[in-house]
């Protein structure tokens, strides 16, 4: 009997890419879906997606909610529970161009929407934990509805299928972002399904990822702790809320949360000053279960900026270039070539060394 | 002959790279997997990006790149030599175990993983600039060579070098003062017979790049081999 991808494990590859302008000009999406062309291969047609930021300046004051249904029943089901916690501005079919490369779609609307008051007051939570509780409440129980983007001003774009024809699909060179990250995808251990290709977003925290996390239960027991539900069946689901958890919960620098899921060796914390000593020593003692072991290269994209970060062992590669306002970031420099051919200062981070990069205040 | 790679997948420029015996120039490469894997014969110019595992297997053919190279540059090569002009990705010479590999800039992480030697057949790579982390982890024999030509706030290599290994030679242009080696190798002032071994490696590199052999080898050498009275005994099974 032929077995099926899900029964038969499948090994790894990945490829992850970003661009982004420090000034806050706003590009399409064409140029980082070009940057995946060159890393075909290490696709195998199971995953693709983008997460582009600024490009929804009109309407830049409501959550976006980007969501996969399995049918229309699953829609009304959902709409109807969000009509009663929304104001919803707009509610539509998010556009994309039939191509014979992509099958089997879902559903995909997006809604423009802000929480009711009156809801935030009974629950007493600001409006962003109450987009959170919202979205894990749908992911975990309404089956055949999966919100995948919920953040301000950005949205992720993503499903099954090579990278560049899931960004043709969904027409992103019809879209302008001062920010774009891209993600192909080889799944590993669980199954290529429209909601687990990459990005993983929650409110603006998005993340694309190359590799495999080892501690998975680890992180997801601690982190569900914190009513954090992991539905979406690939490990990087983790990643996006342990950010979220550390950035937006615990109030975190980047840095910090970098030296959390990347912690140095305490051989290597034993070789640097008393200070940075204590404040390594201090993160890998309280969040110790956030810890995450084995291969990873990712990208948080954020707000105003975004994060590069390897896994301290650094076994996945990451290059980064610059070119005037642009950095760009990808798995392979053939990639950052694809979307500038001159860009300069390349270079690869080491391993748990987070590169930072923030778009100018005010220009986004 | 000119092979233009540009919109070639990597399979069909390799059949193109066979198909000329292995004598050509590459142009407009692009991240093209495996170029030259396996090749006796020839003699390869790259310009654009070569794709992971470059001259993978290796086996007597001659690669030159123009500008950087990825990862896996030469991974388990037999023989043949891979001149890169600019610096490479992670794990360059994986596994290698024979040839040469001269590299002008940097190295990443893992550079010289599992080098190996035997008999008549002692791979040699030699890094201009600085190395990551893990240089020659695993490493059974060979000889690694890093000259630290490059910008000098980074140290010549990162943490764990030499980590698990048990064979070869690594010489870094360092005194290494504040390089941490695992207990299981040594790590001494590379004297004149060590000299003498990696001299004519050094002076090809000068050649390649336009470098001053006896200036590189004139300044303080350190030389890490496998601390023989301290082996790594009983890792998994006793034996």
């Amino acid at each position: 009997m032929k077995q099926l991808e899900g029964q038969v494990r499948i090994p790894s590859g990945c490829a992850v890419s970003a661009v982004i302008s420090r000034e806050g000009k706003r590009m399409d999406g064409q140029a980082v879906i070009e940057s995946m062309k060159p890393m075909h291969d290490r696709s195998n047609g199971l995953g693709g997606g983008f997460a582009g930021y600024g490009i929804y300046p009109e309407l830049r004051d409501y959550f976006a909610l980007h969501l996969f249904f399995r049918d229309h029943a699953c829609r009304k089901e959902c709409e109807a529970f969000l009509k009663e916690r929304f104001d919803i501005v707009l509610a539509e079919e998010i556009p994309v161009r039939k191509l014979p490369e992509i099958t089997d779609e879902p559903l995909i609307w997006r809604y423009f929407a802000a929480p009711l008051r009156s809801a935030l007051r009974t629950m007493q939570v600001d409006e962003k934990e109450f987009v959170v509780r919202t979205v894990m409440r749908l992911n975990a129980q309404f089956p055949g509805t999966y919100v995948f983007s919920c953040g301000k001003n950005m949205g992720v774009f993503k499903g099954v299928g090579y990278p560049e024809d899931i960004g043709r699909f969904y027409r992103l060179e019809e879209y302008r972002g001062y920010c774009w990250t891209a993600h192909g995808r080889y799944p590993t251990n669980t199954p290529g399904w429209w909601g687990g290709a990459h990005p993983f977003a929650l409110l603006d925290y998005s993340v694309v990822h190359n590799g495999e996390i080892s501690s998975y239960d680890a992180n997801r027991r601690f982190i569900e702790m914190f009513g954090y539900q992991c539905t979406l069946q690939t490990d990087t689901e983790v990643i996006a809320y342990i950010m979220d958890f550390l950035l937006r919960r615990q109030k975190l620098h980047l840095t910090e949360a970098a030296a959390v899921v990347a912690a140095p060796f305490w051989s290597t914390i034993a070789r640097r000053s008393p200070q940075e000593q204590e404040v390594l020593t201090y993160l890998r003692t309280v969040f110790s279960s956030l810890l995450v072991t084995g291969p990873f290269s990712i990208i948080l994209g954020f707000e105003g900026g975004l994060m590069a970060l390897n896994d301290r062992l650094k076994l996945r590669s990451m290059v980064v270039g610059e070119k005037e306002d642009r950095v760009y970031i990808a798995s392979e420099e053939a990639a950052i070539r694809a979307m500038e051919p001159n860009a300069e200062h390349i270079y690869a981070p080491t391993g748990g060394e987070p590169v930072i990069v923030r778009v100018k205040e005010g220009t986004y | 002959m000119i092979i233009d790679a540009s919109s070639l997948p990597y399979s069909a420029l390799n059949e193109e790279v066979r198909g000329c015996g292995g004598q050509c120039r590459i142009i407009g490469c692009l991240g093209q997997r495996f170029i030259g894997a396996g090749l006796e014969r020839g003699s390869i110019s790259i310009s654009g990006i070569p794709g992971n595992a470059l001259g993978a297997y290796l086996n007597g053919a001659a690669i030159q790149v123009e500008g950087n190279a990825q990862d896996a540059v030469g991974d388990t090569m037999n023989a043949g030599s891979i001149v890169i002009h600019g610096s490479v990705g992670d794990a360059a010479g994986y596994a290698m175990r024979g040839g040469a590999i001269y590299i002008q800039g940097d190295a990443g992480y893992r550079a010289g993983v599992h080098m190996k030697a035997y008999g008549d057949r002692v791979p040699v790579m030699v890094i201009g600039g600085r190395a990551g982390s893990f240089l020659g982890e695993y490493q059974a024999g060979g000889r690694i060579v890093v000259l630290g030509l490059t910008g000098q706030e980074r140290p010549i290599v990162g943490n764990f070098p030499c980590t698990g290994m048990h064979g070869g030679a690594v010489y870094l242009r360092s005194d290494c003062r504040d390089i941490l080696f695992p207990g299981q190798v040594t790590a001494r002032p590379a004297g004149p017979e060590d000299l003498a071994q990696i001299r004519p490696s050094v002076e090809t590199f000068c050649h390649l790049f336009g470098q001053d052999a006896e200036e590189i080898l004139g300044a303080p050498f350190t030389v890490v081999t496998p601390d023989s009275q301290n082996p790594y005994r009983q890792m998994y099974v006793a034996n």
